[in-house]
């Protein structure tokens, strides 16, 4: 086999690699090591914010 | 994480943030939204009635038509992206904006001359005849242009940040300004008849141009009017609850779901036609996959308000987000439906396409929009708080009253007439011609137009209590809710 063929049947497998790619992502995102790490990000939207907090009526 | 941590307990000295531009944002996207709806209703009426086109070249339906697509999307959709981007990225990166005040000014008005040069043109007949894609070469450089400044404004913005993290209401904006420069390059590629000329020729032709056209007709779906506004979401609905996001995990995978998969959808647009089967079925697939996204996304939005959702009862503003991310579900529900081959022979060319469109514009585009108006005026202005909660109430009840006569119209009278365009009689003929079709369709048409009068009713509601807002002034007025404290005691 040489390179051109394996380069070609790595292309044509380019469904299963997107999909490596994205179950990657969802281990990471769900790792319970990351769970504290998510959590602090999610709170960025306050902190630091002049005049923060939801429009008032 | 430990810088972030330390990020966290530190540095109350906050960047100074370019808000006046963020004003303009605001400003234009108010008055170009009512410009927009205005369009948008005076057509529909055309449909009900004919002689309103006054027998002018430049007033008929095709030349309004883009002219009400691109004041709705680019222009007040555009508007409310670009400056509520440029407020959630300095705040989320705490930087102000990179390239500053002349920057931000520049990609203003570099905005606001697109969105003129291009509705001159539809209204002069100029227009490359590509649905969302209307305006023509000298147009299409311009935009790229002021794009790549945006990108630049933007992207540094991020790249000088001091907090560790990008916000994913800031990998949402991202996905939208790259996307959006990726499509409009490849489907505008035109080679003009001359330079002193508006007129072009695209370079791709036959199918490919069909298939290009809806490769980026459904990408600006996904990318401007989905990604850009889950940008809004991932910010000004945890804001206005006052929590943070349901799960920032399940967000970090909204995305990245949301950006593999969307770009494959647009051959659902080109079901039954000379487009290789294969590719019909792979776009119908991938449309159907989206389902999982766009639901995870819609119950991260919603289950934010988890444990709040009382506040529902005092806050309109909130109900305005929280509405428009139930109208996000249920739109991106009806759509893979839609893009299944055997409904969407009965569903395609049809007005139950233009309902599927409304329910998502008007219902998920638009109500986020007002609800982050509603958000924006009184922190930007510095009052503290909006003029009237009760006028945001009658516009909330308004709009969606709207939005309901308009998209049930539309689903009635887009399945009767695709039922009736498939009717054969007992001898293998048409049933009925095209214009009983056109005729059936009339009272339809009117409470359509009823449901549009309605949406821009609540739009002047709003831009008055917006101008009020602005000047300060502040309504003497019951709270909203039975037996609550005024919200503004909080």
């Amino acid at each position: 086999m040489d390179m051109t063929t394996l380069v070609e049947l790595a292309r044509s497998l380019w469904v299963v690699w997107l999909m490596a790619v994205f179950l990657g992502i969802v281990f990471w995102a769900y790792r319970p090591k990351n769970k504290e790490r998510f959590e602090e990000d999610a709170k960025i939207i306050f902190k630091h914010d002049k005049n923060g907090g939801p429009a008032h009526g | 994480m430990t810088s972030a941590s330390l990020a966290h307990s530190a540095t109350p000295d906050a960047p100074n943030y370019y808000d006046d531009l963020i004003k303009l944002f605001v400003i234009a996207a108010a008055f170009w939204g009512l410009a927009g709806f205005l369009a948008g209703d005076y057509i529909a009426w055309q449909l009900a009635f004919p002689a309103l086109n006054l027998d002018l070249e430049w007033t008929t339906f095709g030349r309004l038509r883009p002219l009400h697509t691109s004041a709705v999307i680019f222009a007040f959709g555009g508007n409310i992206l670009l400056g509520s981007s440029f407020y959630v990225v300095q705040r989320t990166c705490r930087a102000s904006l990179f390239g500053g005040a002349g920057l931000g000014t520049f990609i203003f008005w570099g905005y606001q001359a697109f969105i003129v040069l291009a509705a001159t043109g539809y209204l002069l007949g100029i227009s490359q005849g590509k649905e969302y894609a209307e305006p023509e070469w000298y147009v299409d450089l311009w935009l790229t242009i002021v794009w790549v400044a945006y990108l630049v404004a933007f992207a540094g913005t991020i790249i000088k940040r001091k907090e560790p993290h990008i916000y994913v209401a800031n990998w949402f904006y991202l996905a939208f300004i790259i996307t959006i420069a990726m499509l409009h390059l490849v489907n505008n590629a035109s080679v003009p008849v001359s330079l002193s000329g508006t007129k072009s020729y695209i370079v791709w032709a036959g199918v490919q141009d069909a298939m290009t056209q809806w490769w980026y007709g459904h990408n600006a779906v996904g990318f401007f009017l989905t990604a850009g506004f889950l940008g809004m979401m991932y910010y000004f609905v945890p804001k206005q609850a006052d929590r943070p996001v349901y799960s920032y995990r399940l967000s970090v995978i909204h995305f990245w779901a949301l950006s593999f998969l969307y770009i494959w959808a647009g051959p659902h647009h080109l079901h039954y036609t000379a487009l290789p089967d294969w590719v019909q079925t792979l776009g119908m697939t991938f449309s159907v996959m989206l389902w999982m996204p766009s639901w995870g996304g819609m119950i991260n939005g919603l289950m934010t308000l988890s444990g709040a959702w009382h506040k529902l009862r005092t806050d309109p503003v909130l109900r305005f987000m929280v509405a428009s991310v139930g109208f996000y579900g249920m739109s991106t529900f009806e759509g893979p439906l839609m893009s299944v081959k055997v409904v969407n022979s009965l569903s395609h060319y049809t007005d139950w396409t233009i309902g599927h469109v409304h329910s998502g514009a008007l219902g998920w585009n638009a109500l986020i929009s007002f609800g982050v108006l509603y958000f924006l005026v009184p922190k930007l202005w510095k009052r503290e708080r909006l003029y009237s909660l009760r006028l945001v109430n009658m516009h909330f009840w308004i709009s969606t009253i709207g939005i309901v006569l308009y998209i049930t119209a539309m689903w009635v009278s887009g399945i009767m007439q695709g039922l009736m365009w498939r009717t054969y009689d007992s001898l293998g003929f048409l049933q009925y011609s095209f214009i009983e079709t056109v005729e059936a369709m009339h009272p339809y048409y009117i409470i359509r137009a009823i449901g549009g009068l309605l949406f821009v009713i609540g739009a002047l509601i709003m831009i008055y209590n917006l101008y009020k807002t602005a000047k300060g002034d502040l309504r003497d007025e019951a709270p909203m809710g039975a037996n609550t404290a005024p919200l503004a005691a909080r």
